[in-house]
């Protein structure tokens, strides 16, 4: 009996023991994805950097809602919590959360950043410190119809008016043809982020720049700009069915995949689902840069994507930062590109045979990526999505055509002097 | 004390201890036993709804933003200024009142007819009375979400059924444009709810005495007059709680207006106004403060409500 006790208490003293010794060895914690493929991927990542370091990582399951996860990393990092130690962010949040995070500069060499797309690297980039490294990335691009363009004989359109030109007349002879419900242009118009993105692509494609300059200062309210907003606000009823006003990702991608839509403004996911099996438009579909708007302004696309971030409160930044390299590496990033079509954020991925096999239309999102147009978010900083919900509101209200771009974008420069540096400057 | 009290006891009190005369206080203090058995009440309310309330006070007077609460100063009544000079802030009262009122009376009227009809004798009537609660027993972000698909423009069944019936030429965009998406909100609430307004009324019918209606058959009182001369009167306490609690869960109303059109300035509420601040733009002064604003509007709707729908017998 005594004997039973005593190996029960040495059994419990070296179990104690032992887990007081793994807490002094590094354990790690990461924030990423949080549901489905992008959870599982994600576990393949981390286990194998486990098997090769010995490092134990757990997975924190954040919510999926991309704003709910921002405000549960603020919690957690406004009370200094080393909870979590490598954090999944979107590219519009280091400029949020620059304070709460290491310089990854001191982990990693210059020769291992060039190989990542510089825009992408650049928006990761607060003043001098590197927030984070980029992870996947994604970009704003068109889809058409590729049967109806060739039916009419038309071209994929390069300029905004192409395209204005081109949906008109196939809705006039389609209709003519008794297909009532069709339309020519649909969008994510929705009052949200999703319309940031969008408004962003049209500004800039317009030679109406990136709403800030450099150095913070506010610079959407030009002549481009307002024509570039007047020109979309416009189609609002002719090409662009008012619905598009309410649609997110989801609702444009239903109506361009049940065939009642001729062009479609959306992430590359959507290229994998109106190619599926239950896509009324499988095999009708084609994948091209956005158009632009003006002689000489560009292609635009908005600059999407995640990046991976250490937390200045981790209790063990060299391994997370190990870990980042990791999960960052051609190595990985080629498996998560050809395994959940993640798009790399290394530019040699791009011409890599395994991954084109895989995924070809990646050839046309190469220089659409690797031009990609980021959003306001390192000039505006905490005050980004203030600065979002105001821009998204201004630009809802000259498509629902409410008011014109001239006097929308004056109130809304007006508005954001109130609170952004490069107003009070 | 003398004088009140017999003779005996007064003695013995007089006689007794001061530990001993405190004791039979608390012994025969109602008041004393009332508070102990409320006390576990008290302090998990002050615990769980008294001291985040604090919170959101103080905050309110401070710049505290969330990456940095601890590092919050005291600003006086700047938030509180700031917020009632806000445009957007009172687009989205006008919003919240336009919305409560409209729901609220239809919601009414429409429960109040409902209980008549399930509170009659008929086959099937308590197969119907659950059926009728189906709305109501879903969760609100499922239904929203169900209806943002279903005022879809181009494969919605609403425009759809309009369309069938000739009601509309071509179909509409229901929650693209502020007018017809405030209706359309206020059509999905009353959906949702009237089931809710429905069964509370329906509970109060059932409490209505069935010799009053014997009595008015008796003076042969027309059905009109039964249902205006004692229906409504005896129903009125039922009808008068059942819309306070309709009311103050329509002026906090969130998730359908999250859901159906987001953070949108001319369809938002106050509620989707003080989070946005909140979480979104981190501004945790500025957001308390329309947190504190919409607390003192409810609670400020709440008393004058209760004031003027007291009972008759309490007036002038």
């Amino acid at each position: 009996m005594r004997n039973r006790y005593t190996q029960t208490f040495l059994f419990s003293f070296s179990v104690l023991f032992s887990s007081s010794l793994a807490t002094a060895a590094a354990k790690l914690t990461i924030s990423c994805g949080s549901n489905g493929v992008e959870r599982q991927i994600c576990q393949s990542g981390i286990d194998a950097w486990s098997k090769k370091t010995g490092v134990p990582v757990a997975v924190f399951s954040s919510p999926n809602d991309s704003n709910d996860r921002l405000a549960l990393y603020q919690q957690l990092l406004g009370a200094g919590s080393s909870d979590i130690d490598v954090y999944q962010i979107d590219v519009v949040w280091p400029g949020l959360l620059a304070n709460q995070m290491l310089d990854l500069k001191t982990h990693f060499t210059p020769a291992e950043l060039k190989a990542h797309i510089p825009g992408a690297l650049a928006n990761n980039q607060v003043g001098e410190k590197l927030v984070a490294i980029p992870w996947f990335t994604d970009g704003g691009v068109l889809y058409y119809r590729s049967d109806l363009l060739k039916k009419y004989g038309k071209k994929v359109p390069a300029t905004w008016q192409e395209l204005e030109a081109t949906a008109k007349d196939i809705l006039e002879k389609e209709k003519a043809a008794g297909n009532a419900d069709l339309w020519g242009y649909v969008y994510q118009g929705r009052a949200y982020e999703g319309l940031t993105c969008n408004a962003l692509e049209w500004i800039a494609s317009f030679g109406g720049g990136q709403l800030f300059d450099a150095s913070g200062k506010a610079t959407f309210n030009n002549p481009q700009a307002v024509a570039a907003l007047d020109w979309i606000g416009a189609q609002t009823g002719t090409i662009v069915p008012r619905g598009a006003l309410s649609y997110s990702e989801e609702e444009a991608r239903g109506t361009f995949q049940s065939g009642k839509a001729i062009f479609l403004r959306n992430w590359p996911y959507v290229w994998g689902l109106v190619q599926s099996d239950d896509s009324l438009v499988k095999g009708k579909v084609g994948m091209a840069a956005l158009p632009t708007g003006k002689a000489g302004a560009p292609r635009a696309s908005t600059l999407g994507g995640w990046s991976l971030a250490v937390s200045a409160y981790s209790k063990f930044p060299k391994e997370a930062a190990d870990l980042v390299r990791y999960l960052t590496s051609a190595e990985e990033q080629k498996r998560r590109s050809i395994e959940g079509a993640f798009n790399p954020t290394r530019v040699a991925l791009y011409d890599d045979a395994a991954i084109l096999k895989k995924n070809p239309h990646l050839k046309e999102l190469k220089p659409v990526f690797l031009s990609a147009v980021p959003r306001p978010a390192a000039q505006t900083g905490a005050k980004y999505n203030r600065f979002s919900a105001d821009f998204w509101n201004a630009v809802h209200s000259v498509l629902s055509q409410n008011e014109k771009a001239a006097a929308a974008l004056k109130k809304l420069e007006e508005r954001v002097a109130t609170y952004t540096q490069g107003g009070k400057g | 004390m003398e004088t009140t009290l017999p003779n005996s006891i007064a003695q013995d009190i007089a006689r007794a201890s001061f530990g001993s005369r405190l004791w039979n206080f608390f012994r025969y203090s109602r008041v004393f036993w009332a508070w102990l058995f409320l006390a576990p009440t008290i302090v998990t309310l002050l615990i769980v709804a008294g001291r985040p309330l604090l919170g959101t006070f103080i905050l309110s007077f401070t710049d505290a933003q969330l990456l940095t609460l601890k590092e919050a100063s005291f600003v006086g009544l700047k938030n509180y200024i700031a917020v009632l000079s806000d445009p957007d802030w009172w687009i989205a009262v006008r919003n919240t009142v336009t919305f409560s009122t409209a729901s609220v009376v239809l919601e009414t009227v429409l429960g109040l007819a409902i209980a008549l009809v399930l509170n009659a004798e008929f086959r099937g009537r308590a197969l119907l009375r659950a059926a009728v609660l189906i709305p109501w027993a879903i969760p609100t972000v499922i239904s929203a979400k169900m209806w943002t698909w279903m005022y879809n423009d181009m494969y919605g069944v609403v425009n759809a059924a309009f369309l069938a019936f000739g009601w509309i030429d071509s179909p509409v965009a229901w929650l693209s444009s502020s007018d017809t998406a405030m209706a359309a909100l206020i059509a999905v609430d009353v959906w949702k709810t009237t089931p809710f307004m429905a069964l509370l009324i329906l509970a109060g019918l059932q409490l209505i005495s069935k010799d009053v209606y014997e009595a008015a058959r008796i003076d042969s009182d027309s059905k009109a007059r039964v249902f205006w001369s004692i229906t409504l009167p005896l129903l009125k306490p039922t009808i008068v709680v059942a819309v306070i609690f309709r009311a103050l869960d329509a002026l906090r109303v969130f998730d359908l207006f999250y859901v159906l059109t987001g953070n949108k300035v001319d369809t938002g509420t106050v509620t989707i106004y003080a989070r946005q601040r909140l979480m979104e733009f981190q501004e945790f002064g500025l957001g308390s403060a329309a947190s504190v604003l919409i607390f003192l509007f409810i609670g400020a709707f709440t008393l004058v409500y209760l004031w003027l729908s007291r009972p008759k017998g309490e007036q002038a």
